[in-house]
């Protein structure tokens, strides 16, 4: 199960962050976790929120240059080794890992939930099913996040 | 080692500075005549706007008809890329450059010989005004190759006997250590730069007042007289004006004398007028206008009343001197939007060719010129648009380079490229304010 992102194109200065969010607010989208990767002039801002499409037809209308893509969310044994299981089974197939981050909130115990980006989601998604490693789906996520 | 301050004698080339006015309006009449039939003869361009106003190379009867003919710009150096406005065969021609055009093409320019050794007469009357001798040895770091400052500086240089250091430009500590080694008397380089070296000389301990060095020419950028007295200052040397443009010939095309009153231009060689930039009217000598030079002797690229867009007037007033060539007022500012960075001449609109290359739709861009340390930067901060961004910062760091690349390929420059948010650069009246120039000069 693929699960839709935000990316949010940011200048990296003071302020920059906190119009997104405040925007969001105001609209009463709540983001479900996000992750912040950044240069020294710029960031991109990752977000999952549960009305994709209405948080991005807001961010767009405001002037945001915003993209969606695919991410896939796997849950991880939280013990040595957890991580390196599912790389693992993804070597040799020449997916590459663009990034990941882990979620906040709420997860079962004894596990951590991560958000990957894969090269090509779809081919992950036939190797993952395959080696029978579940992945996430987006109600399901929410529900896990709601507790 | 201290600085000679011997006046040296009149060199020979000099004697057609003095020419008595009557004399050097004959000579100009003649050489007028002949380039313009030849002009008329074999570029189709001139004979195509003559043939439009019904004027044959006849009717120019005295040298005030000159402003019957045709303005050549910019443009149609530019439309004719590359060989369209030559009037010599390529088997007389010996020698190219080219300049920046108002796109992504370069203006190219064509030399015979003796249109070279016209422009080395030029520039050694330049050197030679400016007290320039033989036994001087002069660096030479204005760039060597398709720009004209290198190259001209040099040929001229080595007609007057200098000796000359051809190290063109950049590797400041490499300027310094030959400057300081050869016992370099003479520099030719931009004024910006000549200030940078004069900083950066003093942090590797060298103090150029205690040097040999006693005149820099300096020119290729627009500067003022705050920073004439900042250079003499901090270096004890002279510091002349020089201009010129490659559509004309290249530097030389005029040079202050020692008396520092403004360039006198070799008028035997380039007829100047000035002219109002809105109505094209001819204004008189004193009143402010642009610029404008027909080239009297060119053979291989003849050039007829081409407008330079330097705002300037025209001095005719006797410089204490004895040249009798008229001299322009110190050029501050333009009549079209191109900026001159680091001698390099950039039009916005070559950016906007640059970045309509990497992204297929021209985004919104600004360019910001700054002067940091002495030394001129350059911004273009450019808007993310949403077609252009990706999620990831490899993707978009890609991007940066490939935008500073294409600016770099079509310019010459080297820019700092800034991606911003979308709508975040000033717009004035819906339009977005495309350079902001922060340069105090």
């Amino acid at each position: 199960m693929k699960i839709k992102q935000l990316s949010v194109f940011l200048e990296n200065k003071p302020g920059a962050l906190s119009a997104p969010c405040r925007l969001l607010a105001k609209a009463d989208i709540n983001i479900q976790t996000c992750s912040l990767a950044d240069t020294r002039e710029f960031g991109i801002l990752r977000l999952i929120v549960e009305d994709t499409d209405k948080a991005r037809r807001l961010l767009q209308r405001n002037g945001f240059a915003v993209k969606v893509t695919d991410v896939i969310a796997l849950e991880v044994d939280d013990k040595p080794g957890g991580l390196a299981a599912i790389l693992d089974a993804l070597e040799g197939t020449g997916i590459n890992v663009e990034y990941a981050y882990s979620l906040t909130g709420r997860t079962r115990s004894g596990h951590a939930l991560l958000l990957f980006r894969f090269s090509d989601p779809n081919t992950a998604l036939a190797v993952l099913k395959e080696r029978k490693i579940n992945t996430v789906g987006s109600e399901e996520l929410s529900r896990r996040l709601k507790g | 080692m201290s600085k000679n301050r011997d006046i040296p004698p009149l060199h020979p080339a000099s004697a057609m500075d003095f020419l008595p006015t009557a004399q050097l309006r004959d000579i100009q009449f003649t050489r007028l005549k002949n380039m313009v039939q030849r002009a008329f003869d074999r570029v189709a361009l001139f004979r195509k706007r003559m043939d439009e106003q019904r004027l044959k190379p006849s009717d120019l009867r005295t040298l005030d008809d000159i402003v019957k003919l045709p303005f050549t710009v910019k443009t149609d150096l530019r439309d004719a890329y590359p060989f369209g406005l030559c009037a010599s065969p390529m088997s007389e021609i010996v020698r190219f450059h080219a300049s920046s055009g108002t796109t992504g093409k370069p203006i190219v320019v064509a030399y015979t010989q003796e249109d070279l050794n016209d422009w080395s007469q030029a520039v050694l009357r330049s050197l030679a005004a400016c007290g320039v001798h033989s036994g001087d040895i002069v660096q030479v770091a204005y760039g060597y190759g398709l720009f004209t400052g290198g190259l001209g500086l040099h040929y001229g240089a080595e007609a007057l006997g200098a000796s000359v250091i051809p190290i063109s430009g950049g590797n400041t500590d490499r300027q310094i250590m030959l400057m300081k080694d050869f016992g370099v008397t003479v520099i030719c380089c931009t004024p910006s730069y000549f200030l940078h070296l004069i900083d950066h000389a003093a942090e590797m301990g060298v103090n150029l007042k205690e040097l040999p060095l006693r005149i820099g020419v300096f020119g290729a950028e627009p500067w003022t007289e705050d920073m004439r007295e900042r250079i003499e200052a901090g270096s004890d040397i002279k510091a002349y004006d020089i201009y010129g443009l490659s559509e004309i010939v290249g530097p030389g095309v005029a040079n202050e004398c020692v008396h520092q009153a403004g360039p006198h231009i070799f008028e035997d060689l380039f007829f100047p007028e000035v002219i109002d930039p809105k109505t094209l009217e001819p204004l008189p000598d004193g009143m402010e206008g642009e610029l404008v030079l027909t080239t009297l002797c060119k053979r291989a690229m003849p050039m007829i009343r081409y407008r330079t867009r330097d705002i300037t007037a025209l001095e005719a007033t006797r410089c204490a001197c004895g040249r009798t060539l008229r001299r322009i007022k110190r050029i501050g500012r333009r009549s079209d939007d191109m900026l001159i960075i680091r001698g390099v001449n950039l039009f916005p609109s070559q950016i906007e060719a640059a970045l309509l290359k990497v992204e297929g739709t021209l985004p919104h861009y600004q360019i910001v010129v700054d002067r940091q340390k002495d030394l001129d930067t350059l911004e273009v901060q450019v808007e993310v648009t949403p077609e252009a961004f990706s999620d990831t910062v490899g993707a978009m760091e890609q991007m940066q380079k490939r935008i500073g690349h294409s600016i770099e390929s079509i310019t010459g420059l080297r820019p700092a490229v800034k991606l911003v948010a979308p709508r975040s650069l000033q717009r004035s009246e819906g339009k977005a304010k495309r350079v902001l120039d922060k340069r105090i000069l």
